[in-house]
């Protein structure tokens, strides 16, 4: 491994740790579309503020595009607050227009500056160890590193900051605005956040992978633990994997290197998706299949506990019965019968049913929950 | 009496979640029977149970004597206002029409009989002034009558009704009162989701209270009692009742 | 006009004009569904879905017919909707997650794959990434055709099952309890819908296709309250767009097609929320504005009849300066009396005196009737508990 490998995969694993801290409020706050937003509309910002400053890891560059991604949160709000269109389309109406300026603006003038569309969509993450922060002669290595650097511990200090509060008013808006906290003051703090991480990502993965590291890692975090805490340095950590594994998946396809880490999101996403200890579909499966067979004999010491003494029972108690009137196929209401034979809660005598204790129990404590 | 309604051994869960427990049921042809029970009793399913919108893990369920699949064009249904976008870009007779659909078949438009009929269902709900308004533009009294309308074309011999008189101004309560005893004058069986305690006397013949469980159905008389409440709503229906002898609502039937 | 003279002359032109035209009114037209049924975000992730389908179906047939691409970007799309509701039925995680992250994914493999397919030694997959923002120059009358036939057979079942879709983009429920196979009529919707965004990625790219779907049904929806005439509308809206912006793109060295095009788009809808009657946001401004000042002079003229209600004789005259005091938020009353005076509700008695006439004294208690009940007349208001 060379020094430029290590140095990229250093910027990439760190472009998607500080990704993924906003993230997770964002897959929580169900606002997840409104990283696609920004990433899309601060490209004018981004445009705009190159012209001005010539430089792409400039602060004032950061900080300018980023407030054009705070622009278009308000921007949503606004149409949204017209009643015209319903929220969903209000998002989609706003960043397509914003991104087309400034990818019309690109076009323009690509030959005045070092940008192009292929960026817009990619970024430059190869690119990145030739542009080096040199302080007093000395070499301290890639720009972005520093630039990145420092957008993620601005995240981390946030949410460290106000961990508490971002936790209430992510669960529970109306307590928090109660308590005081400025729910919205806290929102708008966040896409703040989102914008700025955005900016200073954008350089290295492009527009659209931005949403990638931002949604992924969470969602598949979320599939993983149930605590906060947990979800966000989970998230971070599956940020990192997917960056490193993703660079050496583009290393073999000479492919590029940030949709080779929007793949491996995905795959790490499709791992959990199937294989979730308690969330994968696998686990999800084989619960729904048990629970299948435990609620019929729940539902059947139900039903003869209902008929019980009654005038009826002679009838509802008949085994074939249960095909006719639960509409149970004949082999699912031997299995059933066959499995509470098995468990003790009914007994079997000449083509009836009758409770046992256990099973009396059993639907007497059946309906109590219910 | 022929039985319009026959429900037997319905269960319904939300993966091992019950929301309705070994349901059995009898609804005679020809009465209005109240569905009534706490929030979360499984109401709105029971409804949903029997028109086959949802799932259901055992039981079955019987219109006039056949499975719903083949007495669809016997059924007609209302379900809850809320259920639908009113920004929606159609008409009051558009939405009214929609009840035919099942009718008309497929490749075909509504055509000018259809409009005709969807015109005097909305005659009878007091809204023909309003066919060619925008949805959007009704309140939401209009809304539940235009709702009304549309499951009076389908011209059925049974009804459901999921909470009609939910929010709605006094006109339009009345307006359903009124169109609610002139189907029962007809012969027709309604069952109506109803959340209002102290109206069910006045407005019902028959009851059906329920809390997963079914706690009692039959004549209004015989099984709207405190014991059944009671068992319903466990202890709040102290308050319920205690409000409705202030009120003095009379109890006999009216009709 | 030189351009529009070159239209019927000059073949490439009219070729992209036809083509922009055609996309932009099946997307239109398949769009108000979207929109209708909160799906405009599905647009989005279709749409970017869309890239890895391009380049496998190029991958593996190494043909660019614009058919073959067509349809490994309509298999790409559906795959991608299909596993969005997976993971929203199946898991916890919502809506909005599963849709970006298939977006983005989806559209990360599509590079990666596009970037593998530029290394390959091979000189035909020149082209493929006009995809991204669309290229209107490039289309060829080939591409044109099967745009059009596509779109035909999409708008032709939309025309077929025009009463059904409507039935489950308001009330699928109710649908389904009159028997009509709901699931499938999705399913079919769905996949018109993914027609609609795979005939306009080459002409407006992976990235912006969305907005075709989305924006000119949002301006049509300003325009009108019945569904056949917003899907008429929004047609045209998109074909109007499709072209103005393919033709300016086509004309223009270094103007990309995709986001010219959703300039266009975007200047009509923006248009239509200022301007469109009714519902439009100048309108309701003018009316708000209207109803206010009706709404102050009643405020005055109630106020001197509840004045005057003090005295034995209705027309008793009243100070200007007593109703000023009354109102003290309104500002001066003068010019509000004067309205009132032409309307014959009052005459001025004395300097900065006002009195009642009998027809303001009627008009006054007309008000008063009216806002202290009557159902028929606040029955044509909307009721305030329903919303």
């Amino acid at each position: 491994m060379t020094i430029f490998q290590l140095e990229i995969q250093l910027v990439a694993a760190v472009v998607a740790a500080a990704c993924a801290l906003p993230g997770a409020f964002l897959v929580l706050r169900q606002m997840a579309m409104m990283s696609d937003a920004i990433s899309h509309a601060i490209l004018p910002g981004i445009v705009v503020a190159f012209f001005l400053t010539g430089d792409l890891s400039s602060p004032l560059l950061i900080i300018g595009a980023a407030l054009t991604g705070v622009l278009t949160v308000a921007l949503v709000e606004v149409v949204n607050r017209t009643q015209l269109v319903k929220e969903d389309a209000a998002i989609g109406l706003v960043f397509p227009v914003l991104f087309s300026i400034g990818v019309i603006l690109i076009a323009r003038y690509a030959g005045d500056v070092h940008l192009d569309t292929d960026a817009v969509l990619l970024g430059e993450l190869a690119l990145v160890p030739f542009d080096r922060l040199v302080l007093g002669g000395y070499d301290l290595g890639p720009r972005a590193l520093y630039l990145m650097g420092v957008v993620g511990l601005t995240g981390v200090l946030f949410i460290a900051l106000f961990y508490k509060e971002l936790k209430l008013a992510t669960f529970d808006a109306g307590l928090a605005a109660t308590l005081g906290f400025l729910p919205a003051v806290l929102h708008y703090a966040l896409m703040g956040l989102v914008s700025v991480t955005a900016v200073a990502a954008f350089d290295a993965v492009g527009s659209i992978l931005v949403v990638a590291l931002m949604v992924g890692p969470p969602a598949t975090a979320h599939l993983l633990t149930d605590r906060l805490a947990r979800m966000i340095g989970l998230s971070v950590l599956l940020g990192v994997v997917s960056a490193v594994s993703g660079y050496w998946l583009a290393h073999a396809l000479d492919a590029s290197i940030a949709g080779s880490m929007a793949t491996m999101v995905g795959v790490l996403f499709g791992a959990a998706f199937l294989f979730a200890p308690h969330r994968g579909i696998v686990a999800v499966m084989r619960r729904r299949v048990r629970q299948r067979w435990t609620f019929a004999q729940k539902m059947l010491t139900i039903h003869l506990l209902h008929h019980e003494d009654r005038p009826e029972a002679e009838r509802e108690s008949r085994i074939d019965h249960l095909q006719e009137h639960l509409q149970w196929s004949a082999d699912f209401a031997g299995r059933v019968v066959r499995q509470s034979i098995q468990n003790k809660l009914v007994i079997r005598t000449n083509g009836h049913l009758a409770l046992t204790e256990a099973g009396r129990r059993l639907a007497r404590e059946a309906i109590v929950q219910a | 009496m022929e039985t319009a309604i026959e429900v037997s051994d319905l269960t319904v869960a939300y993966r091992d979640h019950p929301v309705l427990w070994d349901i059995d049921l009898d609804v005679p042809s020809g009465v209005l029977m109240a569905i009534v029970g706490p929030n979360g009793a499984g109401k709105t399913t029971l409804i949903k149970a029997i028109l086959g919108l949802v799932k259901t893990a055992a039981g079955q369920v019987l219109i006039f004597d056949k499975p719903y699949e083949k007495q669809r064009h016997r059924v007609g249904y209302v379900p809850q206002r809320g259920s639908v976008d009113w920004d929606f870009p159609t008409s009051v007779l558009d939405v009214v029409m929609m009840g035919l659909y099942g009718k008309i078949g497929w490749l075909r438009r509504p055509g000018r009989r259809e409009r005709a009929q969807a015109l005097d269902a909305l005659k009878k709900v007091g809204m023909d002034a309003f066919a060619n308004r925008q949805i959007s533009q009704l309140s939401g009294g209009q809304q539940q009558r235009v709702f009304l309308a549309r499951a009076l074309v389908q011209d059925a011999d049974v009804y459901f009704m999921d909470e009609p008189f939910q929010g709605v101004d006094a006109t339009t309560e009345r307006a359903i009162i009124a169109l609610l005893r002139e189907l029962r004058g007809r012969g027709k069986t309604v069952l109506v989701v109803h959340h209002d305690l102290q109206t069910v006397p006045e407005y019902f013949d028959e009851v059906m209270l329920l809390n997963v469980r079914r706690i009692a159905s039959g004549p209004v008389a015989d099984v709207f009692t405190d014991d059944n409440l009671r068992l319903t709503y466990g202890g709040r229906v102290a308050f319920l009742k205690a409000q409705q002898s202030k009120d003095d609502v009379p109890l006999a039937k009216v009709g | 006009m030189d351009l529009f003279q070159q239209l019927f002359t000059d073949y490439t032109l009219r070729t992209v004009a036809l083509g922009a035209a055609t996309l932009g009114a099946v997307s239109g037209a398949l769009g108000t569904y979207a929109v209708l049924r909160r799906q405009s975000l599905l647009g989005d992730a279709i749409s970017h879905a869309a890239l890895p389908g391009i380049a496998l179906a190029f991958l593996l047939t190494g043909s660019k017919l614009p058919l073959v691409l067509m349809l490994g970007a309509a298999l790409a799309g559906w795959l991608a909707t299909l596993l969005v509701m997976a993971v929203t039925n199946m898991t916890r995680v919502k809506y909005d997650s599963a849709l970006g992250l298939m977006l983005s994914v989806f559209f990360g493999f599509g590079l990666v794959l596009l970037t593998f397919i530029q290394k390959l030694p091979n000189a035909n997959q020149a082209g493929l990434d006009t995809f991204l923002f669309g290229q209107a120059a490039a289309l060829v009358q080939r591409d044109v055709v099967t745009m059009a036939g596509l779109g035909g057979v999409a708008l032709l079942a939309m025309g077929c099952f025009w009463k059904e879709f409507k039935l489950l983009s308001f009330d699928a429920e109710f649908g389904k309890s009159l028997g009509f196979p709901i699931r499938w009529l999705d399913v079919g919707l769905t996949t018109l819908l993914v027609i609609a965004i795979v005939i306009g990625l080459q002409t407006v790219g992976v990235v912006l296709m969305s907005a075709m779907i989305i924006a000119p049904p949002a301006a049509a929806r300003q325009w009108t309250d019945r569904l056949g005439l917003m899907v008429i509308l929004s047609m045209v809206f998109g074909a109007l767009a499709g072209v103005s912006g393919a033709l300016l793109s086509a004309g223009t060295t270094n103007l990309p097609t995709g986001p010219t095009i959703v300039l266009c788009v975007s200047i009509v809808v923006i248009g239509s929320m200022l301007l469109a009657p009714n519902r439009g946001l100048i309108w309701r401004w003018l009316r708000d504005r209207r109803s206010g000042r009706r709404l102050r002079l009643e405020a005055v003229l109630l106020d001197l009849y509840a004045l005057a209600a003090q005295h034995d004789h209705r027309d008793h005259p009243h100070a200007e300066a007593v109703l000023d005091a009354m109102n003290p938020h309104m500002g001066p009353t003068r010019r509000k009396l004067q309205a009132l005076a032409e309307r014959g509700f009052i005459r001025p008695v004395e300097p900065a005196q006002w009195a009642l006439t009998p027809g303001g004294i009627a008009e006054a208690e007309r008000l008063l009737r009216s806002r202290d009940g009557g159902e028929g007349e606040r029955e044509k208001g909307r009721e305030g508990e329903d919303r």
